[in-house]
Order: C-alpha cells, then sequence, then structure tokens
C-alpha cells in the first residue's frame, strides 16, 4: 500500500460522508466572512427560515470596504459601503457570530487576522468567501476559497460539498539568495508554471528552501499559489509552526497542548505518498521578480526585459503589453512609477513591513512618487508603530494608513487613475485591479520600498549593497 | 431531448485568455447587499469606454449580438476572484452558457452553484469554435445538448464533459443546502467525535473572540 498525502489525511479527518466518486462532504473547522461576499449568503438564509449551524465556528471581518485614511475612527463615506458593513454586523449579531467590525482595533484583513490571533491552527479545514484562503496552507491548515453560495452552505451546515482536487508537490531546495524573498520565489513558481499551471491541484510545498522560510514567508507563498490556479496549498507542519501557533493560541493548555503537538506531528505526506504531478525548483536561482504584464505568471527577474510575444500564450501576452504600455526588450529596471503600495494579505504583515522599512530607513521617496503603506490588521499596525517601524515609512515619505484590503483590489476609495503604474505588492496585476486603466507591477515589500525611493521599478538589490558599504 | 435539456442561441467569442473575474465583474459594482443589478457592470471596461460611452467595435455592443445567450471563451475563463458576481451578472445579462478549453476553480463551482452551464471542451475545439465564430458574416448560432454533453455548430460537434453530480444539479435544479441539510444529524455527530479528539478547535472562532475581549478589557487605556 504507497502512502498518502498530507492533503488526503487532512479530507479523511473532515469527511462527514463520501458523496460520490468526485464529491465528499466536507467539515469545516473555521468560517471566516467579509462584508462582500456574505450578504446575498445571510439573505438566502432568511428567506427559507434556516438557521447557523454552529455560530461558534464562524467569524466575519469588515476588510475590503473599509477606508484607510490614517483618521482614527473610520467612518465609511459611500452609502453602499457603509450598508454592506451595518448589515454584516447585524447578521452577525443575529446569529451570534463573531465579528472584527469596522472600528475594532484588532480589525484586519481576513487572512492576516486569523492567523495572527490564533484561529488558524494545523490539521484544520478552513473555508472564506475569498480566492487567497489557500493562505492558511503555511500552517498546515486545508484552506481555500468559495463562493457566495457555498458560503450559504456552509452557514447552514457547517459543511460543503466538496469536489475532490489532485495532489501537486512543488519542491524547492536551496537557499534564496540575499535580497529575494517568498513573493520572489512563488511569482517565479508562477511564471514558469503558469496562470493555471496548478489548476485542479492542492500544492504540497516541501524542500529545504520552504523549511527555511519564517511562517509570516510561507503565508505569502502559499496565498499566491491561487494564482498558478490551485484549489489549496499546503506546508507540512514543523516546529516553527508549532511555536507560532501556540504562541497565538493561549487557549491550548496542559493535555490538549501535549495532544496538540502529538496531532500535529502526524501531518506531513508519507515517504512513499504517491503525487499526480510534482515540479522542482532551486531556490539559488531566485533573482527579484517583477511582473510586466496583466496575469501573475507575466513575470521576469529585474534584470529582464519584457519578453517577445510568442508561443501558446501569444494572444495573452500582446495583449497584457499593449494594456501595460510596454513592447517586447524593454528593460523592466528603471521603467517609473507614479505610485507605490506596500499592503494586502499577501504582504502586510510584521515581517513585510520590516523589511521594506530597512530599506527606506534614512531615505527619502522620490518627488514623482505617491508611496503608502496599508498594514494587514490592528495588532500589525500597533506592532509597527511600537517598534519604530511605522516612524520610518513616515520620516521616509511614506503615508502610513489604517488596516484593510485597500489598493489590492480598490474596492474602496484607495483607487488609481487612469494611466498611473504601480509597484505594488499585492497578488494581482489584472487588467482594472487597482483602477480603471492603472497598470500594476507585483513585487516583493523590499522591491516596493526601493521603487518609491528610486521613483522606477530597480533592483534592490543595489541598495542593500549600500547599506553594507 | 426538451428544452429543458438543451440551450441554443447566438455565441459570442471572447478571445482573451484568464479573462479574470474581476473584468467580468469590477469591483465597483460589489458593493449591494442582494444580487441585482449586476448585467449593468457586466464586462464594464470592455463594453464601456473610460467616459462611460458604449465601444460600438466591442461583440457584444454590436446590434447582431444583442440576443446573446452563450459565450466562447479562452483557456482559464473566470480565474481570479471568488466573486459570485460574476455569474450572477452573466445570468442577468442573458448568458446561460459558456463555452471554454477551462476554467477557474472557484468561478466554475458558482457557475455550477447558479445553474449556469460550463461546457469544457478541448483545446482545439475550442479554437475551431472560435475561428467558426469570427469567420461568419453573422452571428454564430450554437445548440448544446446538456443529456448528450455536445456543442454543435453548423460545422462542428463538440463533446464537452460535466460531471455526474454538475449535470443532475443542472438538470433537476438541485437545493443542495436542503440535500445536506437532511444529513445534519450525521454532521452532529461527525463534529462531537471530531471535537473528542481535537478539543481545540471547538467553537474557535467564538473562544476566540471572547478571549481577546477579555484581554483588551484588561488592557490599561490610555
Amino acid at each position: 500500500m504507497t502512502g498518502i498525502t498530507l492533503y488526503r489525511k487532512l479530507l479523511a479527518s473532515h469527511t462527514v460522508a463520501v458523496l460520490d466518486e468526485q464529491n465528499i462532504l466536507l467539515f469545516c473547522d473555521l468560517h471566516i466572512m467579509n462584508e462582500y461576499t456574505s450578504p446575498q449568503a445571510f439573505t438566502g438564509l432568511h428567506q427559507r427560515s434556516r438557521n447557523v449551524l454552529m455560530p461558534g465556528q464562524n467569524v466575519a471581518t469588515v476588510s475590503h470596504i473599509i477606508p484607510t485614511h490614517p483618521i482614527a475612527h473610520r467612518v465609511i463615506q459611500d452609502p453602499a459601503s457603509a450598508l454592506q458593513a451595518g448589515n454584516l454586523k447585524r447578521n452577525c449579531d443575529r446569529h451570534g457570530i463573531a465579528i472584527f467590525d469596522t472600528n475594532d482595533p484588532l480589525q484586519g484583513i481576513e487572512h492576516v487576522i486569523a492567523p495572527e490571533h490564533g484561529m488558524i491552527r494545523p490539521g484544520m479545514v478552513v473555508m472564506c468567501g475569498d480566492s487567497h484562503t489557500t493562505t492558511y496552507g503555511a500552517l498546515g491548515a486545508l484552506g481555500f476559497g468559495i463562493g457566495t453560495s457555498e458560503v450559504e452552505h456552509v452557514l447552514a451546515t457547517q459543511t460543503l460539498v466538496y469536489r475532490l482536487a489532485r495532489d501537486m508537490r512543488i519542491h524547492v531546495d536551496g537557499i534564496l539568495p540575499a535580497g529575494t524573498t517568498a513573493k520572489d520565489l512563488i511569482l517565479m513558481i508562477i511564471s514558469r508554471i503558469g496562470a493555471q499551471g496548478a489548476r485542479g491541484f492542492v500544492v504540497e510545498f516541501t524542500g529545504a528552501a520552504i523549511r527555511a522560510l519564517t511562517v509570516e514567508a510561507r503565508f505569502t507563498l502559499c496565498n499566491m499559489a491561487v494564482e498558478a490556479g490551485a484549489r489549496g496549498a499546503l506546508i507540512a507542519p514543523d516546529s516553527a509552526t508549532v511555536d507560532y501557533v501556540l504562541e497565538r493560541a493561549a487557549d491550548i493548555q496542559g493535555a490538549a497542548r501535549d495532544q496538540a503537538i502529538q496531532y500535529w506531528k502526524t501531518l506531513h505526506s508519507d515517504a512513499d505518498a504517491v503525487f499526480d504531478c510534482e515540479h522542482r525548483f532551486d531556490a539559488g536561482e531566485v533573482a527579484p521578480q517583477v511582473t510586466w504584464g496583466t496575469s501573475p505568471d507575466q513575470a521576469v527577474a529585474i534584470t529582464e526585459a519584457v519578453p517577445v510575444a510568442d508561443g501558446p500564450e501569444k494572444l495573452g501576452m500582446e495583449r497584457a503589453q499593449a494594456y501595460t504600455g510596454l513592447c517586447a526588450g524593454m528593460p523592466m529596471e528603471g521603467l517609473p512609477v507614479q505610485h507605490v503600495f506596500i499592503g494586502s494579505c499577501t504582504n502586510a504583515r510584521i515581517e513585510d513591513l520590516r523589511a521594506a522599512a530597512s530599506v527606506v530607513k534614512g531615505r527619502h521617496v522620490a518627488p514623482t512618487v505617491r508611496a503608502m503603506v496599508v498594514p494587514g490588521s490592528g495588532a500589525v499596525k500597533a506592532q509597527a508603530e511600537a517598534e519604530g517601524v511605522a516612524q520610518a515609512f513616515i520620516d521616509a515619505g511614506f503615508e502610513w494608513r489604517q488596516p484593510g484590503c485597500s489598493m489590492c483590489l480598490a474596492m474602496n476609495d484607495d483607487v488609481l487613475a487612469d494611466g498611473q503604474r504601480c509597484a505594488s505588492t499585492t497578488n494581482r496585476n489584472f487588467e482594472g485591479r487597482q483602477g480603471r486603466g492603472a497598470i500594476t507591477h507585483l513585487m516583493s515589500p523590499q522591491m516596493a520600498a526601493a521603487a518609491a525611493l528610486a521613483g522606477c521599478i530597480t533592483d534592490v538589490r543595489r541598495f542593500l549593497k549600500g547599506q553594507n558599504d | 431531448m426538451t428544452e429543458a435539456h438543451r440551450i441554443h442561441g447566438i455565441a459570442a467569442a471572447l478571445n482573451i485568455p484568464n479573462l479574470d473575474t474581476d473584468q467580468i465583474m469590477p469591483k465597483q459594482f460589489l458593493r449591494g447587499i442582494d444580487k441585482s443589478g449586476l448585467a449593468k457592470g457586466l464586462l464594464w471596461d470592455l463594453r464601456y469606454d473610460a467616459a462611460g460611452d458604449r465601444r460600438p467595435g466591442f461583440i457584444l455592443n454590436q446590434p447582431a449580438y444583442a440576443d446573446t445567450r452563450i459565450l466562447i471563451g479562452g483557456p482559464n475563463f473566470g480565474c481570479g476572484s471568488s466573486r459570485e458576481h460574476a455569474v450572477w451578472g452573466l445570468q442577468q445579462f442573458g448568458i446561460r452558457a459558456v463555452i471554454a478549453p477551462s476554467f477557474g476553480e472557484i468561478f466554475y463551482s458558482n457557475a455550477m452553484n447558479n445553474g449556469l452551464l460550463l461546457a469544457m471542451v478541448s483545446e482545439p475545439d475550442g479554437q475551431r469554435l472560435m475561428n467558426e465564430a469570427a469567420s461568419g458574416v453573422g452571428p454564430l448560432h450554437l445548440d448544446i445538448d446538456i443529456v448528450g454533453l455536445t456543442v454543435k455548430s453548423p460545422s462542428i460537434h463538440a463533446p464537452f464533459s460535466l460531471s455526474a453530480r454538475y449535470r443532475q444539479m443542472f438538470l433537476e435544479n438541485l437545493d443542495v443546502i436542503g440535500a445536506t441539510l437532511k444529513m445534519q444529524d450525521d454532521i452532529v455527530a461527525f463534529a462531537q467525535g471530531y471535537w473528542a479528539n481535537r478539543p481545540w478547535v471547538r467553537d474557535i472562532a467564538s473562544m476566540t473572540r471572547r478571549r481577546l475581549d477579555t484581554l483588551w478589557a484588561q488592557t490599561p487605556k490610555v
């Protein structure tokens, strides 16, 4: 008998019933909601006089529409958005669901607040009406995004009719070079396997380079697995995972603590487990990455030029180059940006902010650039302020703002104007994502910080060299 | 084959790979608390220019395509954001089926939960349909047989795949939640057994919220 993968172990422990060859009824440990993909689910529930089956396994936060102006008491000016936020609060109160509301000091982006308060633990199944729920794989929890109909299903039954995915392993050996991060690694992987390279798969990341990543860097990696089409991403828990979780999960004490640690140790793929698809990469090959196009797989190393539109992706490449105003052969380095955005569920945790702050410290944002930092949560914001990270940004000329999703998807009032080019630490460079006609270049926090200083896309390694001289 | 088992009508080709749900339904149309009014936002940036004027060249703005019921899309149609608004918008616009070589995974589930048919054809068949749509004088008419699982054009007969479960959902308009609720006792029993071995996940959301509230109450305020 061959061994089984971590993904199959997580499914097995959460299978309430096998429905048919392709579908199981999957139990959900934690269901996270936001203000814009849940309202119609609650309405559907109410119309059929159905209840929330297990309110204690559900939590909500206002994250997408919330304004991030640096004003202490936040008022949502847009009437429709204000209605959405109020509606979420009413729905949660009605059903006894925990909420991190607009002016909660701990409010933040779903995928930042859930792990930072110990709500994500290895072995869990986590669902949320947001595609970046794959983030939680970093802690050995199976997280995935669902639609609003499925949100309603989870509210009513605490389960989901779940279509089985296939197993993929992405093995990364080697050591990430100085100046590169998990963001560069995942952008490189996506550019190699493509925007649908992992479609239909749950990806397990393995190898020395993955082990060497901090837990927060693993969040970045798993967060963007969905940009390769993955249904989920996983990293087997290790001592770093256990330390991270126990530090935040104060309720796990005594015998339960030993029991939990013992259980978490079993959460890995068996040595002889078979994957349907495998990829191998060498972290040593990773250079700082930057996207040139309108799909996250359209990325190159900072030292490279915009590629020639050719091969099977020719059509998409031509379309992307027309939108971004770039031609084949143009170097990425030196491309002027008018905006820099540091934030999002991909890159707005304390380590991201520290890394970016270390680049800007003692320097100043170029006069042609508007640069902003939107921390991932109230807790991240407070910590950055206590550590002097916030001050480093402010002194360098960055706007230091309130937490939220902000310009990652520009659903609030943080929207770019037509033709503006933005160096962004977010996860999607889709057409119009940050504003109609606006152009997004995805990169790491350090790279975005360097772009803010230089006024153009640049190689952060130059700045690191400067620091050592 | 009854009318319920087929979708036929004008098909418009959108030859755009990785057409993401941000493009299908942009952010400014996601601020509602109901499902209404989404036909307006469908493919907004493609249908309207920056000034808000209709782009006459865009296929869905052409009079001959006013009654489009089927879209022919490129690979990875509906990738990206989980927003179900993309599916609701397509349906409110009058689209009943999308034909493409592959679809974003969450979009796929969303479509099936709403009875929007996604017909996954082979890459060559997708390309042939795209070419046929582009080469004709007028709009291409397609006939999709949901029992026989084929897409028929005047010259092409393309099979497509659909899982048994989704075909049933589509044909019988299954109340999925209602069906699962019939298993409610099993779910509750499962949870009890599961929590007995993993007490640290029981009431994880409400318990965490209470812990944070207690901590906050104990924190000295400035």
